[in-house]
């Protein structure tokens, strides 16, 4: 009984009207300044990193760096080396990536059938790829790659194929995503018309699909490009003084150049850290580069259905 | 399909059938290269098990399973060697743990800012800029922990108590580089709560304070466990930072002014190494990469059970 009528009895005067109408603005403006406060510390700290690598290495950042290679001479060393080698595994992985990832978006949106278990489980899998450590990527490639069953050593190839694998995901994700923004109506006009499963998706889907593909393969690779981690695991070279010439070529990659750059003990004569400063410069803007060829490419292409 | 013929065959009409008149075998092929492709994902998963796998079945082959995940001593290049890797597996929770107490507040602030307070135009300039702390590669916010943020926040705030590697600085800005993840999930989650739920709160004369914290978050509530849940996920496998600002020496205790390896920083630093295949040090990579991966796996899993439980009721 006593449940019954509190239930009834609980709004009684209503609070809203008890409490003074200012304190609760304040709370509500308080809320709202704490929200603001945790987006602009954020973007303070991201303020602050950028500031502190241009301050340590717009000095360095200068065509002799770019193209000098690697040496254990602070003043003379560049990054010619790193820099080819990160394009030459770029490459690889881009020539992986793109068709096995659309590949792959194609036959999850168009062709599976999602009850059965094992396209369930290509799903799941693909979620859980997407958050597996960079650095147990490596692992694989050390195990499988520069080592064990394929023993390419740690060359381009390798490098190549362990990014790859690595951001596989995201084109995978951003491939699904544009695919499934193209209306059905399409599809069922095409074979209306009297064209097959694949002819549909060959000159209509993926054609109206491309902006959102290239925009993920884009953000794929620049993710790649950054990844220093799985790199160090398969044993990629610190000291290389040439360009790689070949998929089968020994390389280093520019994350790595500036490890090896930040992890060299500096002192008065040899001072490395501007030289990191300076390559994380010229990967940023690299990366700020690719990241506007993404968005320009949404922006032109992107089709309102 | 015999049975239904024959049924269609008594009934005297020819069975219907909507498919091709004859089989289109390259539509097949081009069906099946699409599977394959599709499988390299599978074959992936089952390469990273099989390679952990083969190895530390070897190394436990040498090593007692006991020791490995009991002892409290990690030593492997020493001699004799101890292989105890709680020291990691507490480096890698401690950092973590500091990580979050960064990144929860602030990556769920972002995201009730974003989804419930901000404006169109201002969420459209606000999330990319926010995201870019997940875009920036890792290895430069190893850079700044290590060049300015120990040396000049921590060591400004707390003196030169606080070593040039320390397990603090990794943390923060560990946390700072999983806001995103959480942020964008969560907002996700909270965008995906129908507005006819905001609607009738702010009928019953809720304040827009009362209706985000107590309406929007508790029914986004599954999504953003899920963020949270992935967002330590990242914490846990990230390697940069806390190999170059976490510093290389295991700690068996708590004081986070000193130096904390990881699980991810012992892997990058021994792999950075040139270690001969086959040996005792080659082989803890993959021991302690298994621990690595079934830890994040289990998160990653609860995440993902998580995301679909809210896509489910809301969509």
């Amino acid at each position: 009984m006593s449940a019954h009528g509190e239930t009834i009895a609980a709004p009684g005067p209503a609070r809203a009207v008890d409490r003074p109408a200012t304190a609760r603005r304040v709370k509500d403006v308080g809320f709202r300044l704490a929200l603001v406060g945790c987006v602009a510390i954020a973007f303070l700290l991201l303020g602050v990193l950028l500031w502190d690598v241009v301050r340590d290495g717009a000095g360095r950042l200068n065509v002799d760096f770019i193209t000098s290679f690697a040496s254990t001479n602070a003043d003379q060393a560049g990054i010619q080396g790193a820099l080819w080698g990160t394009i030459w595994i770029m490459g690889v992985c881009a020539l992986f990536i793109i068709p096995v990832g659309v590949a792959t978006a194609i036959y999850l949106e168009e062709y599976a059938d999602n009850d059965r278990w094992y396209n369930r489980l290509i799903e799941v899998n693909i979620q859980n790829l997407a958050a597996v450590p960079s650095i147990v990527y490596g692992i694989l490639g050390l195990a499988f790659l520069v080592r064990g069953p394929l023993s390419l050593g740690p060359v381009v190839l390798a490098g190549g194929l362990t990014l790859g694998l690595l951001v596989l995901p995201v084109v995978i994700i951003a491939g699904r995503e544009a695919i499934r923004a193209v209306p059905p109506s399409i599809r069922e006009g095409s074979m209306a018309l009297g064209a097959t499963q694949w002819q549909t998706i060959w000159r209509q889907v993926l054609p109206a699909s491309i902006p959102g593909i290239a925009t993920g393969v884009i953000l794929a690779l620049s993710r790649a490009i950054g990844e220093t981690a799985p790199l160090i695991v398969i044993g990629t070279a610190t000291f290389v003084a040439f360009d790689p010439d070949g998929v089968n070529s020994l390389f280093t990659a520019m994350p790595i150049q500036i490890f090896d750059w930040i992890s060299r003990p500096s002192n008065d004569v040899n001072d490395y850290l501007p030289l990191a400063a300076a390559g994380i410069l010229l990967l940023m803007i690299v990366l700020v580069l690719m990241n506007a060829v993404a968005i320009w490419l949404r922006n032109r292409y992107e089709q309102k259905w | 399909m015999v049975e239904a013929g024959a049924r269609a065959e008594e009934r005297g009409r020819p069975e219907v059938i909507l498919r091709a008149a004859r089989p289109r075998y390259g539509e097949m092929i081009i069906k099946g290269v699409l599977i394959l492709a599709a499988f390299i994902s599978v074959l992936t998963t089952t390469g990273i098990v099989l390679s952990l796998l083969e190895e530390t079945i070897s190394f436990f082959g040498e090593v007692p399973i006991k020791d490995f995940l009991f002892g409290t001593e990690w030593t492997p290049l020493f001699n004799p060697p101890s292989f105890g890797v709680l020291p990691l597996i507490l480096g890698t929770f401690v950092v973590s743990a500091i990580a979050m107490v960064v990144a929860v507040p602030l990556g769920l602030g972002a995201s009730i800012y974003l989804s419930e307070y901000a404006r169109p135009r201002v969420r459209k300039t606000v999330k990319p800029i926010l995201e870019l702390l997940a875009g920036v590669p890792t290895i430069v916010f190893g850079y700044f922990a290590l060049t300015f943020f120990t040396p000049e926040i921590l060591r400004g705030l707390f003196g030169n108590e606080v070593q040039i590697f320390n397990g603090l600085a990794a943390g923060i800005i560990v946390g700072f580089l999983i806001i995103p993840t959480i942020a964008s999930i969560a907002e996700d989650a909270m965008s995906a709560v129908p507005a006819s739920l905001r609607e009738g709160a702010f009928g019953l004369g809720g304040s827009k304070l009362q209706v985000s914290t107590r309406v929007v978050f508790p029914a986004a509530l599954s999504g953003i466990v899920a963020g949270v849940v992935l967002g330590l996920s990242r914490a846990v496998g990230e390697t940069m930072v806390v190999l170059i600002a976490g510093g290389q020496v295991p700690q068996w205790g708590l004081n986070a002014f000193k130096p904390m390896e990881t699980m991810t920083a012992f892997i990058g630093a021994t792999g950075k190494g040139d270690i001969s295949t086959g040996s005792t040090a080659y082989k803890t990579i993959f021991a302690v990469g298994m621990t690595l991966f079934v830890i994040t796996l289990i998160m990653n899993l609860f995440s993902i059970r998580f995301v679909r439980k809210y896509r489910q009721v809301y969509e």
